[in-house]
């Protein structure tokens, strides 16, 4: 899959909350190439102070209609924090798309998201429920107020909520919630990684097919640092940012 | 039209920009970015005799201007690289150069003595400078008798090109250098990582798995600059500047300070197309500044 160094124009930037922005980009020569559900790109950051490497984010979602690609941005450090005040009109240095996605053959599919880590279930939702897969979706976050495009997900698949103060859906972490005990073919995750393993855990139990999206600290994206490695049963250690970040469980050497 | 051709023991680059080792995978990672024939040459990931894991993750750190990097050599061996990943570039129009490393002197024999016949590869890069391996790596090149060790070992197995890469985590890198030379390298690379540390404050671990790594990006450029300076002051082979390039202007800076050519290493992670950038600013420089051969540039401070 080819990859591209691009110019993107933030044509919005919509604060979901203090924490969280989507910033929705469009090629400036009009050209969106082909990406898909899982993959990322990697963001340069121009003007923050000490911010020196680009910054790994995942496909949010991509608007075919208005040619529109879609960043769910989280203000984790200096150089996030800069992308959450960009200005729509600005322009953003983008290398995409990098990375393996996640599968895209299931009948049921759940997949399950919590804090930034509900970014790429979008376009995989959408993604699925074009191919006609029973696509639900299980959110999870500390609160209600923490709980990301909702809206958006509710178009493409059924959405379980789970919030630890039990404002929103069902009380507690999303491993408790009553849909990780229906029939799937498939759980698809991405989030903190105690959530990926305590998940990766459930789904191993149940003899469930799981992937996870692994956000190793990284550096080129392009699997030529070599930096951002997991161990693997197959190949020992790889590259995230390459034969990742997606990842079937049974691939890892995670003790769960 | 400016004449960017220079030469580095027998080895003609079409022009003085190199990729460093360990940033540039094996040239096919940038394939879609750049048209790799268009540089003066690439040096392949650090290969050793066999396999090696390298050290566990985590592995990288951003610290200002730079980061800090423990991959550990990570590499599939130097039978691999002749078996899998040797006949997929070897046509790429440019000089090819592999970078080797060794926990020992025979290993770094061995890996040369393997690279030998492959009619594409005519030089290779001798690392005693790795600062994240336990054993061998740095621990030859911070002193002068165990970087003639290596040299002279390699030198008489190895009749192509003999590039000798140097540690900046010595007291006088000069001295280092010119040890290597009177032991017959060809030239020499300066400089490889500075052993740096950093610490999460919150959690008050290292955030490398190896508590220490190496220092690399722009920060340490002034510091790579005066290396180079000092090194090619001293000898006569020739000298390949790296440490910190970010563009043109600091390749430019390099030369001036005495380097034959010059290898871009972090920047290529920032922007993956930058080498040609910088191949077009050398070209635009020169014809800014009368210079027709790049040769006039080299060790041109005033």
């Amino acid at each position: 899959m080819k990859k591209y160094i691009k110019n993107f124009e933030v044509k919005a930037n919509l604060h979901l909350n203090e924490l969280y922005s989507v910033l929705k980009l469009t090629p400036v020569d009009g050209l969106m190439p082909d990406m898909y559900p899982g993959q990322f790109v990697q963001v340069l950051i121009e003007n923050s102070g000490h911010t020196y490497l680009r910054r790994p984010i995942s496909i949010n979602f991509l608007d075919k209609e208005k040619n529109e690609l879609w960043l769910l941005v989280r203000g984790a450090g200096e150089g996030t924090k800069s992308l959450l005040r960009i200005d729509v009109g600005s322009i953003l240095n983008l290398v995409l798309p990098l990375g393996k996605g996640f599968s895209l053959k299931s009948e049921r599919a759940l997949l399950v998201g919590g804090g930034v880590g509900v970014a790429p279930l979008l376009l995989l939702g959408k993604t699925l429920n074009e191919h006609g897969t029973d696509v639900s979706f299980l959110l999870g976050a500390r609160s209600g107020a923490d709980l990301l495009l909702v809206d958006e997900f509710a178009k493409y698949g059924t959405v379980f909520l789970s919030t630890e103060d039990g404002s929103i859906g069902e009380e507690g972490l999303v491993t408790c919630n009553s849909a990780m005990q229906s029939d799937f073919d498939i759980i698809q995750c991405c989030g903190p990684l105690p959530m990926m393993k305590a998940v990766a855990k459930i789904a191993r139990r149940r003899g469930i097919e799981c992937e996870v999206s692994l956000e190793n600290m990284m550096a080129c994206g392009l699997g030529a640092c070599l930096c951002c490695v997991e161990d693997t049963v197959s190949d020992g250690n790889v590259c995230v940012c390459k034969e990742g970040p997606v990842f079937n469980i049974n691939e890892l050497k995670w003790q769960i | 039209m400016a004449d960017l051709k220079v030469k580095i023991g027998s080895l003609e680059l079409k022009n003085p920009v190199l990729t460093a080792s360990g940033t540039f995978g094996y040239g096919e990672e940038y394939a879609d970015f750049i048209d790799l024939s268009q540089l003066g040459g690439f040096i392949v990931k650090g290969t050793t005799l066999h396999h090696r894991e390298g050290n566990p993750y985590p592995r990288m750190v951003e610290t200002p201007s730079g980061m800090l990097n423990a991959v550990g050599l990570q590499n599939h061996g130097v039978d691999y690289f002749i078996n899998t990943i040797y006949p997929r570039i070897k046509d790429i129009d440019t000089q090819i150069i592999v970078n080797v490393s060794g926990s020992s002197i025979p290993d770094y024999v061995a890996v040369c003595e393997k690279l030998m016949p492959l009619e594409k590869i005519n030089a290779v890069e001798i690392n005693i400078s790795c600062p994240n391996v336990k054993q061998g790596g740095m621990a030859f090149g911070t002193t002068c008798m165990g970087a003639e060790s290596v040299v002279n070992a390699v030198r008489k197995a190895y009749s192509k090109t003999l590039i000798v890469k140097l540690s900046p985590n010595v007291t006088n890198i000069a001295d280092i250098a010119r040890a290597v030379e009177a032991t017959g390298a060809d030239a020499v690379s300066l400089v490889n990582t500075f052993l740096g540390m950093a610490i999460n404050t919150e959690t008050r671990k290292p955030y490398l798995s190896t508590i220490t790594g190496g220092l690399s990006g722009a920060c340490i450029r002034p510091i790579a600059v005066r290396m180079v300076w000092q090194v090619a002051n001293v000898v006569k082979i020739p000298v390949v500047g790296l440490g910190g390039i970010m563009n043109g202007r600091d390749a430019i800076e390099f030369m001036l300070a005495g380097a034959t050519a010059i290898q871009v290493g972090t920047a290529n992670f920032i922007d993956p197309a930058i080498t040609i950038k910088i191949i077009e600013y050398i070209e635009n420089y020169m014809n800014r500044h009368n210079v027709t051969d790049i040769k006039e540039l080299i060790g041109g401070v005033l």
